[in-house]
């Protein structure tokens, strides 16, 4: 039923949206009447009040979502797209037994997540079922990290109702990591919207590592996903999160990470981007306990016109935290990049470690980057540094690898993969560095 | 093997080699000494395919074929070397991974099986013996940290790994103290055979009391002004770039 607008004004866009949310009210059967969708109902009031950011807003700057309103995405019924568990197989990471939640368009599918049979201490669930099932989690958790300060999460957190919620145990050591497969498309060129909100809670003295990845189902369909997921990382805990946005260049993605990290605890998040015609990610977190660490690492191989944004916010609430950002992107043809990284550093932060890197290789001479470290320091007794470089392959080191017979392709190859490679030296999980580098390989080809 | 002819070279409008002639067959070492500027390293860089030297006239015949219409990598992977002045350092690729990935780029283009790891493994093992080389330098980053001397043995390493045809070297013996001269001297000697050649590019004569050359050729100003054999070495060390200077001084003087 979505079909193509004309080039309109963006205000109907709005209105598009605000039509979308009378649809899901009118299916809620009874529900309208909660606690939980007085909450939507806020939300998409703010939404209505903030409308899609311009490029007249400082965050947004650099990134013109003006593409992104030309069509009317809408939502898709869990029943338009069946998949077995083979088809699954193109997904998983080779070599690497996960625990896989599906959301397809959104909706997590029973029939191809591992929600039943997993680990003590672990519990895995579809967000509309909890919000029945465990309303004082939700009332704990819901929308108090990822504030309603842009269009965006305020339209997600509006149509909040698929997606996960991850729940871990105190004390509790996964071995296994936990993978959320989207999977986006249909068959009949609709215009997909996916909005899948996850809660991810950990315990206290937990280790978890969790894999989200993001891939179209057919290289045709024209899918937006807006995804809001808000993660606390209990006290002693490691949480680690890795990141694979591979859609087809016709997709959209804005995401939003909104991580709340306790006393001593250590966040690690990878961010690998290869596929999307647009994709924004806010990577933010709090560092809301002492003795935390938060290392961030981002990676964006862009090529054609695609537009690839990283903002990341760092806020040192606490004392005594190291944060610790690497991110490093290569451009190839008309595409762009844009990397935003703010630390903040609250009157109280003393003892703050705050490191920030954005390093790029331009390939050629049509592509943009725009970088922009910042830091925001109140407290008086910290360490800081950020740094930016934008630079093209070394003709030097080029020549060397030449003169020793490798063909100028292959050359260039090895360089690009070398200039990627310390992102990923932490990683300690051998299949997932091996997904990883087939990813930049891939999309080098 | 390797003939130049009258090869006349430019850098940005700034003639650097006046007519080069040179001839290197099979069995042989060259040297070719001069002073600072002389252009001995244009020539090197022009014998691998280096970018950005313009080549106003002559040419350079190797195995029969026209060298300067060749790709750098099809340069090497017809069996032409350089050992770099100042090889380059390359973080994020391990030196194995590197000449593995070398050896089998000029595997496959002799046709020849490529090596696995294991077998790589083997041969490497057998060759890093030659120039002593340590363990540790081979699963580093490619001359990233190393030392100025680790960073030649690298390279006298990597020609033992590729056992190119006609190895240049140039200034190999720049930087390095007097145990280093002589491991990568026993490299190179350990190299040599009567089906190989050498082109030794020096400014002393110190390296070539170990790599003794059949040839030596003094390049000033871009041209070769003098040939001999390993005496002519000696009497340059002895006297001095200024006394083949001079010598041409007279000899253009009675022309």
């Amino acid at each position: 039923m979505a079909l193509r607008k004309e080039i309109m004004e963006r205000v109907y866009s709005k209105d598009w949206y605000l039509s979308l949310f009378r649809e899901l009210e009118g299916s809620l059967n009874g529900e309208a009447g909660s606690d939980f969708h007085n909450m939507r109902k806020a939300a998409i009031d703010v939404f209505d009040n903030l409308d899609f950011p311009t490029v007249k807003h400082e965050d947004w700057k650099f990134t013109n979502i003006a593409p992104l309103l030309n069509y009317n995405f809408a939502p898709v019924g869990a029943d338009k797209v069946s998949l077995d568990r083979s088809n699954l197989l193109n997904y998983l990471i080779k070599g690497l037994d996960t625990i896989n939640v599906v959301l397809i368009n959104g909706h997590l599918s029973r029939e191809l997540s591992d929600i039943s049979n997993i680990p003590a201490g672990v519990s895995i669930e579809n967000f509309g079922d909890t919000i029945h099932n465990n309303s004082q989690l939700i009332s704990k958790h819901f929308s108090k990290y990822a504030k309603l300060e842009n269009g965006f999460v305020a339209l997600n957190t509006a149509f909040a109702h698929n997606g996960s919620v991850i729940n871990i145990s105190d004390n509790c050591i996964l071995e296994k990591p936990i993978q959320i497969i989207n999977l986006n498309g249909t068959s009949d060129n609709t215009f997909v919207l996916s909005q899948p909100r996850n809660l991810i809670i950990t315990g206290k003295n937990t280790d978890v590592k969790i894999i989200e990845s993001y891939y179209s189902l057919n290289e045709s369909d024209i899918s937006f996903t807006n995804v809001v997921s808000e993660i606390v990382v209990g006290e002693n805990s490691n949480f680690e999160l890795y990141r694979i946005q591979k859609e087809n260049h016709g997709s959209f993605q804005v995401s939003r990470t909104q991580s709340e990290q306790k006393r001593n605890s250590k966040l690690t998040i990878y961010t690998i981007t290869t596929g999307g015609a647009l994709v924004r990610n806010d990577t933010n977190t709090v560092l809301n306990g002492e003795g935390c660490e938060c290392h961030l690492y981002g990676l964006y191989l862009t090529n054609g016109t695609q537009l690839v944004d990283n903002h990341t916010f760092m806020d040192h609430a606490q004392p005594h935290c190291l944060s610790n950002e690497l991110y490093k992107g290569i451009l190839d043809e008309h595409s762009r990049a844009v990397f935003n990284g703010k630390v903040y550093v609250r009157k109280d932060a003393q003892k703050t470690n705050a490191y920030q890197s954005n390093k790029n290789i331009l390939l050629s001479k049509d592509v943009t980057i725009d970088t922009k470290p910042q830091l925001e320091i109140f407290a008086d007794d910290v360490r800081c540094t950020h740094g930016t470089t934008v630079g093209q392959l070394d003709a030097d080191s080029v020549f060397y690898l030449r003169s020793r017979g490798l063909s100028k392709e292959s050359a260039r190859r090895v360089l690009i993969e070398a200039f990627a490679n310390d992102i990923f030296e932490e990683i300690k999980v051998e299949p997932l560095l091996e997904k990883f580098n087939s990813l930049i390989f891939e999309k080098l080809k | 093997m390797l003939k130049v002819k009258d090869l006349y070279v430019s850098v940005e409008d700034k003639e650097i080699l006046k007519g080069i002639n040179l001839e290197v067959n099979t069995g042989e070492v060259h040297a070719i000494m001069g002073p600072n500027g002389s252009g001995k390293s244009t020539l090197a860089n022009v014998i691998a395919g280096k970018d950005g030297y313009i080549i106003t006239s002559g040419e350079i015949i190797y195995e029969g074929k026209n060298l300067l219409e060749m790709a750098p990598e099809d340069r090497a992977r017809e069996g032409v070397f350089l050992a770099f002045q100042y090889p380059v350092e390359i973080a994020g690729v391990s030196n194995s991974t590197f000449l593995r990935t070398a050896l089998n780029e000029i595997r496959k283009y002799k046709g020849l099986k490529e090596m696995d790891a294991r077998e790589f493994l083997t041969y490497m093992r057998e060759k890093m013996k030659t120039v002593e080389m340590d363990e540790t330098l081979i699963n580093r980053p490619v001359n990233h940290g190393f030392s100025g001397g680790e960073k030649k043995k690298n390279e006298i390493f990597q020609m033992a790994i590729l056992q190119p045809k006609l190895a240049v070297l140039d200034e190999t013996d720049s930087g390095l103290d007097i145990d280093a001269l002589k491991t990568v001297a026993q490299g190179v000697n350990m190299f040599r055979s009567k089906d190989n050649a050498v082109v030794v590019v020096t400014h002393y004569q110190r390296l070539l009391n170990y790599i003794v050359p059949d040839f030596v050729h003094v390049l000033v100003d871009g041209k070769i002004v003098k040939s001999g054999t390993k005496d002519l070495a000696l009497k340059l060390e002895d006297k001095g770039y200024e006394w083949v200077r001079e010598e041409e001084e007279i000899n253009e003087g009675t022309r």
